[in-house]
């Protein structure tokens, strides 16, 4: 479980984030939702430190992550799995030694061992036989998976994605949300996925959160979104004519 | 700041060994070419100004060897080498750090709990610092041998002459000096570059004028350094 406490921050003067306050579920899909320059990226880096908030906390299984230590912060990140937007694959690697990084890090694994996780998360993201290849060389999409799978290559406790199928086709995408679901659940991770896209919403969108212009405006889940009277967050669920066709349906 | 962030306790030894090696590589057997040609073409060029700025009976044709000699150990090896490594590294080493900042690949490392600092840049110093050293007696060598091709090839001065002048009054503290400097410079190349790639903001511009202002710094550090530890030790 992760607990958001009153986390705000400004860039230049500008509030990214005003006064954010939520609870993310262990062993559920915790949705961040929101439009474009709303602010998700930056909350999810406040939360494990990559950017420090102006003011709040973020508390991780009751530990106080904001007040911690260097050293402790480091304790808490090697059971964090975090895919970032761009993918952020080591480029002078190949996949497989992107994804066995983390493991050589911090796990004790032999060789083998190693290279069997390597095989196992490959395959779990549909990449077979994309060992040898380097970043540069596989498709944006490709390079998504690669970062999921380097992200769950510890097992870790937390689960960041920032848009985990942006750049996909519909096909991966339902097979990567379902992939996040399923390891969510059989591990019991505590896993936040930053997404607007609004197929992974209603298929993964176990609890939701909703954030517009830096503030939280709503918050729920897959059943209770199609019926909201927010305005803004009807605005972003049925932007697509689809949605509106399923609304009124 | 960011040094004491460097040169915290490593995260894992032997993965340092192994960028270390990769940098050695890539740092110092990459400028191997280009530290060869400039250095046999500087050692002739020196040779040829000696000799046709001297034309008075009273000093011994050996000073042009002399000459060389003294211009290729003490200033042009070390320094001018310094320099030429600090656009050629530099650059490539504060765009690849660069590039990984706005890649998000350094947030990548931080997430891993690696100390992103230290990971990327304490390989770099440490092959400089070690291969370095071995560039610059290379090029040492090579500086004198393009004096001598002048001497065998053209008729400016004999070859008995250019040798006994580059053994008269060897001194080998002048190479001890040279290397002393060598050693300071591999740190200033390595360390001010990777500075302004780790701290960059933005896209590929700033990434680029990056690159541009860690090889401007370290040129200019290199150049002052020069003149104290000068200073410090010759006079
Ligand atoms: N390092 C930074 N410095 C200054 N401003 C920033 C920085 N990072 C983000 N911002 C600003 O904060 C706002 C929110 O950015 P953020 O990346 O969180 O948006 P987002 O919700 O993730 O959008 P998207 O869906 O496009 O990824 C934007 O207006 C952005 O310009
Ligand atoms: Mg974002």
């Amino acid at each position: 479980m992760i607990e958001v406490k009153n986390i705000s921050k400004s860039f230049d003067g500008k509030k990214v984030l005003d006064d954010i306050n939520v609870t993310f579920a262990q062993g559920k899909t915790n949705l961040i939702i929101g439009a474009s320059g709303s602010g998700k990226s930056v909350l999810t880096k406040c939360m494990v430190g990559l950017i420090e908030p102006d003011s709040g906390s973020v508390l991780f299984h009751d530990q106080n992550f904001t007040k911690m230590s260097v050293d402790e912060r480091k304790d808490v990140r090697k059971e964090i799995g975090m895919l970032f937007q761009g993918g952020a694959l080591f480029d002078s690697q190949t996949v497989e030694e992107n994804i066995m990084f983390p493991l050589k890090m911090h796990g004790k694994m032999s060789v083998k061992e190693m290279t069997e996780r390597v095989d196992f998360c490959l395959e779990r993201v549909n990449l077979e036989g994309a060992h040898k290849k380097y970043p540069a060389e596989i498709s944006g999409g490709m390079q998504k998976r690669v970062g999921i799978a380097r992200a769950i290559a510890l097992k870790p406790k937390y689960l960041f994605c920032d848009e985990p199928n942006s750049g996909l086709d519909p096909k991966t995408s339902i097979l990567i949300d379902n992939l996040i679901k399923e390891i969510t659940e059989e591990y019991q991770i505590t896993t936040i996925v930053v997404t607007h896209d609004m197929n992974s919403v209603l298929q993964i969108g176990e609890k939701i959160m909703f954030i517009h212009q830096g503030r939280k405006h709503w918050e729920g889940d897959k059943n209770s979104i199609v019926k909201t009277t927010n305005q803004e967050l009807s605005e972003l669920v049925f932007a697509s004519e689809l949605m509106q066709k399923l609304r009124d349906a | 700041m960011l040094m004491q962030r460097v040169f915290q306790k490593p995260t894992k030894a032997s993965l340092y060994r192994k960028q270390i090696v990769y940098e050695i590589d890539s740092l110092g057997l990459g400028s191997f070419g280009i530290i060869t040609i400039i250095s046999v073409f500087m050692g002739a060029v020196i040779t040829l100004q000696t000799a046709s700025n001297i034309d008075s009976a009273l000093i011994p044709a050996y000073t042009v060897g002399f000459t060389t000699r003294q211009s290729v150990i003490l200033e042009f090896s070390p320094t001018i080498i310094a320099l030429i490594l600090a656009g050629k590294v530099g650059s490539n080493i504060a765009s690849e750090i660069g590039t990984m900042r706005v890649s998000e690949q350094i947030d990548a490392l931080e997430i891993m709990g690696i100390n992103s600092a230290s990971y990327i840049i304490v390989p770099k110093i440490i092959a400089a610092v070690f291969i370095n050293p071995f560039l610059v007696i290379w090029s040492m060598f090579i500086g004198v041998f393009g004096g001598y091709l002048v001497a065998m090839l053209s008729s400016v001065i004999s070859t008995t002459d250019y040798v006994y002048g580059i053994q008269f009054e060897f001194d080998p503290f002048g190479v001890t000096y040279a290397l002393i400097k060598t050693v300071v410079f591999a740190f200033i190349i390595t360390s001010i570059p990777s500075y302004y790639g780790y701290y960059v903001k933005g896209g590929a511009l700033e990434v680029g004028s990056a690159s541009t202002k860690g090889v401007v710094s370290s040129s200019i550090v290199i150049l002052i350094t020069n003149y104290i530890i000068t200073q410090l030790i010759l006079i």
